[in-house]
């Protein structure tokens, strides 16, 4: 079985902060990670050919630094990655994005697609579904489970607000996952000696067949017109006195609010 | 467009890279070069003390666009078993104020259901319904809704078509616009018309909400949004409105994927935190589950619900159905209280849009304070008990 996987390397949103002078980002220090629902992704990629056999190929799009988050999956146990890196990528909103990992999809061959259920960057969870469009094969989005999978079909757990759907799907095919799919694995001692030396396949947009203006910004639909910081309450009050004062001010202006 | 820099103005000075939100500006021979981590934000255009960064146009901005045959607002009304999902009624509030600013009709366009839940979407503001009966709507599978939106469109040629940011919503509406080569932009929070241009202004957050961005897509129709519950007001309900219901044909529907089963699974406590009026929600502060039980007892005496945090929830004192947050729930009661918890900014954007935010925290310097309306200084387990103890005294209890 020919495995995919799509990882995306995004900043550790966590220890994104806003400088409340300037209203901008401060990111030094912000470490890079795997998306973390990439990682349940990979895994069960990972799972996937252990039980059928196959091999696992990572893809990321990104700039060249992306090449640390391959060979992370690497030494998880994946058997190859693939770089998409070209300068013609560069802005490339969801629609791009989705062409462009497609079309490297398309020439490396697939059985089975695996995405993340969204990137915590962007969070949009569009690339799979869209990812799935280009290759005109069907996806089931938020796969908590795998039942059951053979050659021809895979029985999913699809999760729903409420609780789930049971969803058959012919193979080939594209799922999204969601965390509690699995526990991504550790690297192992083995794993990381592999990534060391792995050598790193590189695609450009000539290498995937797409023309320079259907790839990054040219390619994109939309457009990041301006951003700005989050708006903030104009006026909050921090409540004084001892404890029974402050409870009883708080009653009295939630009264005023008729919030109580 | 692009964003540029000129190397021969280029001193090095590195007063740029400070600017830029996404690290895309980067030193390279001495001179500032911008990467592909760009978005366009311009924030370092004015940052350059000797303008060397500019912003160019490509041949590609000046082609002339295709969209003037493009009319009408439409929102996906999605419904399961029958009943309609109120994130599209929210919208149904939104399309009606874009349709009027436009001077067009807002349509709504409703898979499966039946003719009373068509009526409905007209009450809460629609002008006309298109409605798809077929067995295939029954459960919710990608192809046939991929498959007949896309027609739609692409025969009736919207303007705007929203959706809910739902998990149907999410799974099939991005594989639409793919379809239709166009751009989607997920999760909006403030939706409006650009008075110049009249392109869709669509807002969201960005990094975890950390920033704002303004998205457009100037060249392509129909422009794509999807919305997330609750984050939306919905419109007026007028039981007099009078609107058209047109049946829509579904010839040459399938579908790849088959639904076996659909399974609701039992929470234990039943948690609806999208539709109580008001939300006690525990954090790490709260201590442990005999904390929350504390949390459990004042939101019943307010008639609501108890939220979380996710660092409650992966300490396992609450399940994750209660947690808000980027991860967890958006929800937006008209009053939250906020009990040992630091407001880190994935919890923030989960619950920030509430009527009124009251935080009791022990850190003055709790980012929490700077959305709360109402701030209280102190420990929750002093506090929490004399609020249910006045509560009590005031509904004489
Ligand atoms: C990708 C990603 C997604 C995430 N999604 C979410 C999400 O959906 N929701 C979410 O909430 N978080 C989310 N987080 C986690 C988030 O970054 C924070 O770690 C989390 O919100 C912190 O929870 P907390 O405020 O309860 O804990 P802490 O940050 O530990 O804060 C505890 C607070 O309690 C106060 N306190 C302690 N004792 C008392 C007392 N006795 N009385 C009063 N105050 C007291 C402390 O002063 C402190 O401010 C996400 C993180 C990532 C990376
Ligand atoms: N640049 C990228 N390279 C590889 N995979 C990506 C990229 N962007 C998104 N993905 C995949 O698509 C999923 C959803 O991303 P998003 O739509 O950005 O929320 C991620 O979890 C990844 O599996």
């Amino acid at each position: 079985m020919r495995i995919i996987v799509c990882v995306k390397q995004v900043p550790d949103t966590a220890e994104v902060k806003i400088n409340p002078e300037t209203n901008t980002l401060i990111r030094e220090g912000v470490s890079s990670i795997i998306n973390p629902y990439d990682m349940h992704a990979i895994e069960a990629g990972l799972q996937l050919k252990e039980k059928k056999g196959g091999t696992v190929t990572v893809i990321t799009m990104g700039p060249p630094q992306a090449e640390e988050a391959l060979r992370e999956a690497i030494s998880m146990g994946v058997d190859e990655a693939v770089l998409l890196t070209d300068r013609a990528f560069a802005g490339a909103d969801t629609l791009a994005t989705s062409r462009t990992l497609a079309g490297a999809i398309r020439k490396l061959g697939f059985d089975i697609v695996i995405c993340g259920k969204q990137a915590i960057d962007g969070d949009t969870a569009q690339v799979g579904p869209e990812v799935a469009e280009f290759l005109g094969i069907p996806h089931v989005a938020y796969v908590k489970k795998i039942e059951e999978i053979t050659e021809e079909k895979i029985v999913l757990y699809r999760m729903m607000e409420e609780g789930y759907d049971v969803v058959e799907a012919p193979l080939p095919l594209l799922i999204t996952v969601v965390k509690e799919l699995n526990v991504p694995r550790l690297p192992s001692l083995k794993g990381k000696m592999r990534a060391k030396k792995a050598e790193i396949k590189r695609f450009t947009h000539k290498d995937i067949g797409i023309e320079e203006d259907r790839v990054g910004l040219r390619g994109s639909p939309t457009q990041v017109k301006n951003i700005f910081a989050p708006e903030r309450k104009k006026e909050r009050k921090i409540l004084q006195g001892s404890p029974e004062e402050q409870v009883e001010w708080l009653i009295e202006e939630l009264k005023k609010l008729k919030c109580i | 467009m692009r964003i540029v820099v000129d190397k021969q103005l280029c001193t090095g000075c590195e007063s740029c890279i400070e600017s830029c939100p996404y690290d895309a500006i980067v030193m390279e021979d001495d001179k500032a070069f911008i990467n592909e981590y760009c978005q366009l934000c311009r924030n370092c255009l004015s940052v350059c003390p000797e303008g060397a960064i500019k912003e160019i146009e490509d041949i590609y901005d000046r082609e002339p666009p295709d969209v003037g045959e493009f009319r009408g607002v439409w929102v996906f009304a999605e419904q399961r078993e029958g009943r309609l999902a109120d994130v599209s009624l929210e919208l149904l509030g939104v399309g009606r104020r874009l349709a009027e600013t436009r001077s067009t009709d807002l349509t709504a366009v409703l898979f499966g259901a039946t003719d009373r839940e068509a009526q409905e979407l007209i009450k809460w503001g629609a002008d006309r319904v298109l409605h798809a009966e077929d067995p295939l709507f029954e459960y919710f599978n990608d192809d046939p809704y991929v498959h007949l939106l896309s027609r739609l469109i692409q025969e009736q040629k919207p303007e705007i078509v929203l959706a809910g940011a739902t998990a149907i919503g999410r799974s099939f509406f991005p594989r639409v616009a793919a379809r239709l080569r166009t751009g989607l932009t997920a999760d909006c929070t403030g939706l409006e018309i650009d008075p110049e241009t009249g392109n869709l202004l669509q807002i969201r957050p960005a990094f975890g909400g950390n920033i704002m961005a303004t998205i457009v897509c100037p060249r392509h129709r129909p422009q794509m949004a999807t919305v997330r519950p609750r984050v939306m007001k919905k419109g007026r309900y007028d039981e007099t409105r009078k609107g058209e219901i047109l049946k829509v044909p579904t010839d040459g529907l399938s579908s790849r994927t088959r639904v076996i089963q659909t399974v609701k699974e039992e929470t234990g406590v039943s948690v609806n935190l999208q539709e109580v009026d008001v939300i006690v929600s525990g954090g790490r502060g709260v201590g442990g589950p005999e904390g929350f039980k504390m949390l459990q007892e004042l939101a019943s005496l307010l008639g609501g619900a108890v939220g979380a945090s996710r660092a409650a929830v992966d300490e396992g004192w609450i399940p994750y159905s209660h947690q808000v947050g980027q991860t967890g729930k958006t929800v937006c009661p008209k009053l939250y209280i906020a009990c040992g918890i630091s407001g880190a900014v994935q919890h923030l954007v989960g619950m920030q849009s509430s009527d009124t935010i009251v935080a009791i925290n022990k850190n003055p310097d709790a980012p929490i304070f700077n959305v709360a309306d109402f701030g209280i200084i102190g420990d929750l387990k002093e506090i929490v008990p004399l609020l249910i103890k006045k509560l009590k005294e005031l509904k004489g209890q």
